[in-house]
């Protein structure tokens, strides 16, 4: 194995890694650029996930268990995040600060929560078999890396949700709705749009992804009930180099993130990576301070 | 199955815990024929998994040297306290034990942050600490026994034996805090010095999960060992990890220095298995002595495996009665230097002894990890290892006078 495959097998590493920053910023995303609510508790959301993955193979043993435990994860971080907005976010609504709290107290009671039900030390989800092995690449740059059959997973995954969200928002009348309350909530709501529901559904819809992604992180790491506060800094860099609101713009960030992250760690430890992504970060902000795709939505401008 | 189990020994432990707090006051009140020690650890928080098992270790020793007459004629009476993984609080509940509860000694502490905290507190006001975890030595204070391993009788005597093994390329991991940055400063001199090569040395940040960059330069450097000072939950994603990318324990070996049975049974035997680890204690040391502390223990805590540290634990218990009893009082210095004369062989750690700098002589061993999360004994040291705080090559010309 050369320096050559070390890099060609970064690049795979970070474009693994993310897949994942993708799916943990996708919800965050959609509900920070389409109600401008800070969630705080995001990260929770991740981790409820994997328990329920963790819950939910530990029912239905490792082989169908896992892929309940994805549906489950989804749908019962959904259900979470559609009574979380009922009962506190939509009474918070144009107070951003207070939601900033609000969330956080919530992030904190989940944390203890988890703490309680499932023991401070993580819980495994085992994947199935046929995820447990790698898949190797010969002739090519990767010739000698072998894949991780997860990782590929996940950035699968990853894929079909982006590609899912797209033709929500592009094709459906949900999407229509969506786009309409982003750009502009006063109006959209003038000309008969429930933009109550919209934001009960996009903002469910996005901790269910986050739900999915904490399932799906579980394959690799193990799940503990602080799991989430190690994704949310990333998550939330994601959204805000990515531009508001912007799906393009959430998956060139998580991808320049990931893949900055990975090669940087070529050259130095991932301590220093993480300073120097900061650093980047910082530094591209100065540039483009709305990220890499500019919405022009009136709900943001008068913010 | 495991939760639950997990669940049901903390809620126990909690209750253990109220219950004995309560008791607390009345100790207070308490007469000639009773004598007062602290029982500092995090029982709750994240150290809190491996403390309160020390704690109960503890606990045992002091039941026991009580059913048997207590020290001096007197009953021990524990004052718990809890360090809530937050070595300020370690500080805070330190002196709060030396001060206001004036108990004769400590025993406690786990991470080498909440030693370093408590530290100031025993020197200023002239406490003793009982330490029982194994640590990167590099410090020195007349107000602590270190009962735990120095590098010299862990993380080397494992050296030495990988390198008998025929390792000579070794690629040194660890989580990023005091404890893996100075054994890798120790293992890297020695490694030099014996001859190998280190292969790499990398750090993740503690409880870090995304391995994909380290196992890649792994992959590259091919070392033929990895030591490794991972902390708690980051070790199930490293070996999660390293099995994905196609390289189990069994392909290459990995030595861990915070692995025990303890922490083994929590991460999953499974994954782990095959692996290696260094210690001065094992559950699975034979002999009647290690048999009876075993059965003793799980007789009060069923279903617990048992470890180093808490095994030191329980011999600092006992080696202090010890030395209270030949020095014939309570007084701190007299008792210290009393301890440095006695030698116990009760735990089945072979036989121990306090050195004059206040750590403890000790056997090293090396086990393997099998399914069932015992370990299998491969080596151990030609009789105990005199305890080395300032290990010469790497920090030539500092000793530990006392």
């Amino acid at each position: 194995m050369s320096e050559s495959t070390l890099v060609g097998g970064q690049l795979f590493n970070g474009i693994s890694v993310a897949s994942i920053l993708l799916l943990a910023a996708l919800g965050l995303a959609l509900s920070f650029g389409l109600m401008r609510v800070i969630n705080m508790a995001h990260g929770e959301m991740l981790m409820m996930g994997g328990y329920l993955a963790y819950v939910s193979t530990s029912l239905f043993g490792k082989g169908a268990g896992f892929f309940v435990g994805l549906a489950f994860a989804f749908v019962g971080t959904a259900l979470f995040g559609a009574l979380l907005e009922m009962t506190l976010i939509r009474r918070l609504y144009g107070r951003p600060l207070d939601t900033l709290l609000a969330t956080w107290g919530v992030s904190l009671i989940l944390q203890q929560a988890a703490r309680s039900i499932f023991g401070p030390v993580g819980v495994e989800v085992t994947a199935p078999a046929w995820l447990g092995g790698s898949l190797s690449l010969g002739g090519t740059a990767l010739t000698g890396f072998a894949l991780p059959a997860v990782r590929v997973f996940i950035i699968v995954l990853a894929a079909l949700v982006l590609a899912g969200m797209a033709l929500l928002l592009a094709r459906t009348r949900l999407g229509l709705l969506v786009r309409a309350v982003h750009q502009n909530r006063a109006m959209a709501e003038a000309l008969g749009a429930n933009t109550r529901a919209v934001d009960l559904i996009v903002f469910s819809l996005g901790t269910g992804i986050a739900g999915l992604a904490g399932a799906a992180l579980a394959l690799i790491a193990p799940v503990t009930p602080t799991v989430g506060s190690s994704y949310i800094v990333y998550a939330f860099l994601v959204v805000i180099v990515g531009g508001l609101g912007s799906l393009a713009g959430t998956l060139f960030a998580a991808l320049a993130i990931g893949v900055f992250s990975a090669v940087t760690q070529i050259f130095t430890n991932i301590s220093v990576a993480d300073v120097l992504l900061l650093v980047a970060v910082i530094a591209f902000l100065q540039v483009r301070p709305r990220g890499i795709v500019t919405q022009r939505s009136r709900a943001l401008e008068e913010a | 199955m495991q939760v639950s189990a997990l669940l049901a020994r903390m809620c126990a432990g909690l209750v253990v815990v109220s219950f004995l707090s309560t008791l607390a006051p009345e100790a207070t009140s308490a007469t000639e024929d009773t004598v007062k020690v602290g029982v500092l650890h995090s029982l709750t928080g994240t150290m809190a998994i491996s403390e309160v098992t020390v704690k109960n270790a503890t606990l045992l020793a002091i039941d026991q040297i009580n059913a048997t007459g207590g020290v001096m004629g007197k009953k021990i009476v524990p004052v718990i306290e809890d360090g809530a993984s937050d070595p300020s609080m370690f500080a805070q509940k330190a002196q709060k034990l030396v001060q206001q509860d004036g108990v004769a000694t400590v025993f406690g502490g786990w991470t080498s942050a909440s030693r370093k905290a408590m530290l100031p507190v025993f020197e200023r006001f002239h406490g003793l600490l009982w330490y029982p975890v194994q640590f990167e030595g590099n410090e020195c204070s007349p107000d602590i026994m270190y009962s735990g391993a120095q590098p010299n009788q862990q993380i080397l005597p494992a050296l030495q034996w990988a390198e008998q093994k025929g390792n000579k390329s070794i690629f040194l991991l660890g989580s990023d805090y005091v404890f893996p940055r100075t054994a890798n400063l120790i293992l890297k001199k020695h490694i030099e010095h014996d001859g190998g090569t280190v292969a790499g040395e990398e750090y993740v940040p503690l409880g870090g999960s995304d391995f994909s960059a380290v196992i890649n330069k792994i992959k590259v450097a091919k070392p033929q060992m990895i030591f490794s000072t991972l902390n708690g939950d980051s070790n199930v994603s490293f070996f999660k990890q390293m099995a994905a990318a196609g390289l189990p324990s069994s392909k290459l070996p990995v030595m861990s220095f915070s692995i025990a049975e303890q922490e083994a049974k929590a991460i999953g035997p499974s994954l782990l298995e095959g692996s290696y680890a260094a210690w001065n204690y094992f559950e699975s040391i034979p002999g009647p002595e290690n048999k009876k502390f075993v059965a003793a223990y799980q007789a009060k805590y069923p279903g617990s495996p048992v470890d180093d540290p808490m095994a030191h634990g329980y011999v600092d218990v006992y080696s202090w009665a010890a030395a209270v009893k030949k020095a014939g009082s309570f007084d701190i210095d007299k008792v210290r230097k009393a301890a440095s004369t006695l030698s116990f062989s009760d735990v089945g750690m072979g036989e121990t002894k306090f050195a004059s700098n206040q750590s403890l002589i000790q056997t090293a061993y090396v086990g393997q990890l099998d399914p069932a999360g015992q370990f299998k004994i491969l080596w151990h040291s030609k009789g105990p290892v005199a305890p080395v705080p300032y290990d010469p090559l790497s920090f030539p010309g500092k000793s530990c006078v006392l």
